[in-house]
């Protein structure tokens, strides 16, 4: 005979009043599981929206960014052409040429030795990138009878100290000639045509479309060609810098940089409305990466705001659990309390005759611990499963679960772990009082009763 | 001597007076006597028994039981003692009424527990002609065979003393003498029996006949 033998018979014996106990040790731990397990999947759902949010910015924000890139380098691109014309182009001419004969007619009739170009190249100078050689010239196009201006170009000479750039301006292969619009649209020329041009036979390699200046009445020939077909063999009449960094001030810097290199030259700024267009286009890359960078912050925002939405509906949540969920407690408390009492009024007589026949209090006290035990432990574990089965539900009812959310995470895990312990806990606190009644009861008292 | 009262008095205060159940009561028990305590209802017999058993201290006098004084020893050792030294049989049985007839008998054994306390109460039951019956819970048994495990349960720790309030109140005849016997058995084995009844049928068979009237032996 032991007191585990003891408890097990009067278990099976006041069946209902355990079960009662045990049910209410159940809802109690079965509330506080629940409760867990939704906040843990409210927590989870945040999670995913949170990271699908995430994400959806972040691909916005890449596809934005590769937009603005690629948009960047296609305005550099377009920049670095249209600079060739309109951009931060020099003219290097000889000093006594006179500068309204290249106003009015587009023209050049000074020169200067062709080996000015190799000589700026071969310096130190860092403001010009791009180093063009020409000869400019107004000439009847005998053959076709009418007056032209006529390029003559090499391509671009590379600078010694800088590393190498992809060139602006392609050049005229010889026996090939580019022709304006105006002139090609007279002439009814098409690409690979074969033309007589002062006497040399060239086929058409381009045709230039409408440009709105002496352009559209210009031929281009390779520069060797031109030289022999004016007589200017070894001499040109400019060189023309391209992006050059002499926006600003610094074209003063420039001037002086270059008169050094090459004495009796001139240095002329070309277009400098293209200072404008050009800082448009940046300004307009800027207002790009601006508003990207805006996207990125209202992107934040948003992020933001949903983290906080989502905080404020967990933070209710959870105050509401905080209210409920120890009320729960308290009353399956007061339950297995009350149960508690009725089973100890119930065994009076019984209690009695075992102090009588010798039974210490520690004993019959033990005798209602143990049972408190078992209830603790009884209820918790139908609790729990009940309260993970409810919790999942519910949770599945009211919101969109993430695929990869788990059933157990480590707040429910540590939930069940308290839950284990705190239910028989409890259970044996409720028990306490009318177990250390009992126990203390005077057994004469219940004898003489009889 | 086993149980020696010298001027044991025990009062039950009530709102209005103060009852005076046992009244100097001086009484002397030997080891093999069989004595019966009667007397008409309330004259304080069932409160001797109870004093005799160490479970309600007297208000004054002393109270010796094998040596010992009760009522000087701590609850818990009181306790153990009792479970030692002395057996009770109860006109209401008092059987625990969820275990079966064994381990009622077995019960005594969960306060004094001993290697042969199955054996012995197995001995007890077959003594009592119970060995059928040590499976079957109390509310299957008659008042009979629930008197006889009260009795093989109050034998279970060997006492010295066996305490018996009115044991055959409830009973028929045929069971009275069959539980009588036993007491009288335990008796003559060297064991002392206090019976306490109000029949005088009952008490003229004990060795020894106690008297009592409003609280005192006369």
């Amino acid at each position: 005979m032991t007191i585990w033998r003891l408890v097990m018979h009067e278990i099976r014996h006041r069946r209902l009043n355990f079960l009662l106990s045990l049910l209410g040790v159940a809802v109690a731990v079965g509330s506080v599981v629940a409760a867990e397990v939704l906040m843990s999947r409210e927590r989870q759902v945040t999670n995913a929206i949170l990271s699908r949010k995430q994400i959806e910015v972040e691909q916005t924000m890449t596809a934005r960014q590769k937009d603005v890139a690629e948009a960047g380098a296609a305005l550099q691109d377009v920049m670095r052409k249209t600079m060739r014309e309109l951009g931060f182009n020099i003219l290097i001419l000889p000093e006594a040429q006179d500068l309204s004969e290249l106003h009015l007619n587009g023209t050049l009739s000074e020169t200067m030795p062709e080996s000015y170009v190799s000589k700026l190249a071969s310096t130190s100078i860092v403001t010009v990138n791009h180093l063009l050689p020409t000869v400019t010239q107004k000439v009847r196009w005998n053959e076709r009878e009418i007056d032209v201006i006529l390029h003559g170009t090499r391509g671009e000479v590379p600078i010694l100290h800088a590393s190498e750039k992809k060139p602006l301006l392609e050049a005229v292969p010889a026996g090939k000639m580019v022709v304006g619009c105006e002139i090609h649209r007279r002439l009814s020329l098409k690409v690979d045509d074969r033309v007589t041009f002062r006497g040399r036979e060239f086929t058409i390699s381009r045709l230039h479309p409408e440009r709105g200046s002496t352009d559209d009445v210009s031929v281009w020939i390779d520069l060797a060609e031109a030289q022999e077909l004016l007589g200017l063999q070894n001499l040109i009449h400019a060189i023309l810098a391209l992006e050059c960094e002499c926006a600003g001030d610094r074209i003063t810097q420039i001037r002086a940089e270059i008169r050094e290199i090459l004495p009796g030259t001139q240095v002329i700024e070309r277009y400098s409305q293209a200072l404008t267009r050009a800082e448009a286009r940046g300004r307009a890359k800027l207002a790009a990466e601006e508003a990207l960078d805006k996207e990125r912050q209202a992107g934040a925002a948003a992020l933001e705001s949903e983290s906080a939405s989502r905080a404020a509906l967990e933070s209710s949540h959870e105050q509401l659990a905080s209210v409920l969920v120890p009320v729960g407690i308290l009353s399956a408390a007061v339950w297995v309390g009350l149960l508690a009492f009725s089973n100890a009024r119930q065994r009076c007589a019984e209690i009695g005759i075992l102090r009588a026949i010798g039974l210490r209090a520690s004993q019959i006290q033990r005798v209602f611990l143990t049972r408190a035990v078992l209830v603790g432990f009884g209820g918790a574990a139908p609790g729990i499963l009940c309260g993970l089965i409810l919790g999942q539900i519910f949770a599945e009812r009211s919101e969109l679960v993430p695929e990869a959310s788990r059933l157990i995470d480590s707040g429910t895990l540590n939930i069940i772990a308290f839950s284990l312990v705190m239910a028989p806990v409890l259970s044996v606190v409720a028990a306490w009082l009318p177990a250390a009644l009992v126990a203390r009861q005077d057994p004469a008292l219940v004898l003489q009763l009889d | 001597m086993l149980v020696e009262l010298d001027q044991v008095s025990r009062t039950y205060p009530t709102q209005r007076s103060v009852v005076r159940a046992v009244q100097e009561v001086s009484l002397t028990l030997d080891a093999g006597q069989f004595a019966a305590v009667c007397g008409p209802s309330g004259c304080g017999k069932s409160t001797l028994l109870l004093i005799v058993g160490g479970l309600l201290r007297p208000d004054s006098g002393i109270v010796n039981v094998a040596g010992q004084q009760p009522y000087h020893l701590s609850p818990d050792a009181r306790a153990a003692f009792r479970a030692s030294q002395i057996g009770f049989v109860f006109q209401q049985f008092h059987l625990v009424p969820y275990l079966n007839v064994l381990d009622n008998v077995l019960a005594p054994a969960l306060a004094v527990p001993h290697s042969d306390a199955l054996d012995r109460a197995q001995q007890l039951l077959q003594q009592f002609g119970l060995s059928h019956r040590s499976r079957h819970v109390p509310a299957a048994l008659s008042s009979g065979e629930r008197q006889r495990v009260a009795m093989a349960r109050a034998l279970l720790n060997r006492p010295q003393l066996i305490l018996a309030d009115e044991p055959t109140g409830n009973l028929d005849r045929a069971n009275a003498a069959g539980v009588l016997n036993s007491l009288k058995d335990f008796a003559e084995s060297g064991g002392a029996v206090l019976l306490v009844t109000h029949d005088d049928d009952l008490a003229d068979r004990a060795d020894r006949v106690i008297r009592m009237l409003d609280g005192k032996i006369v």
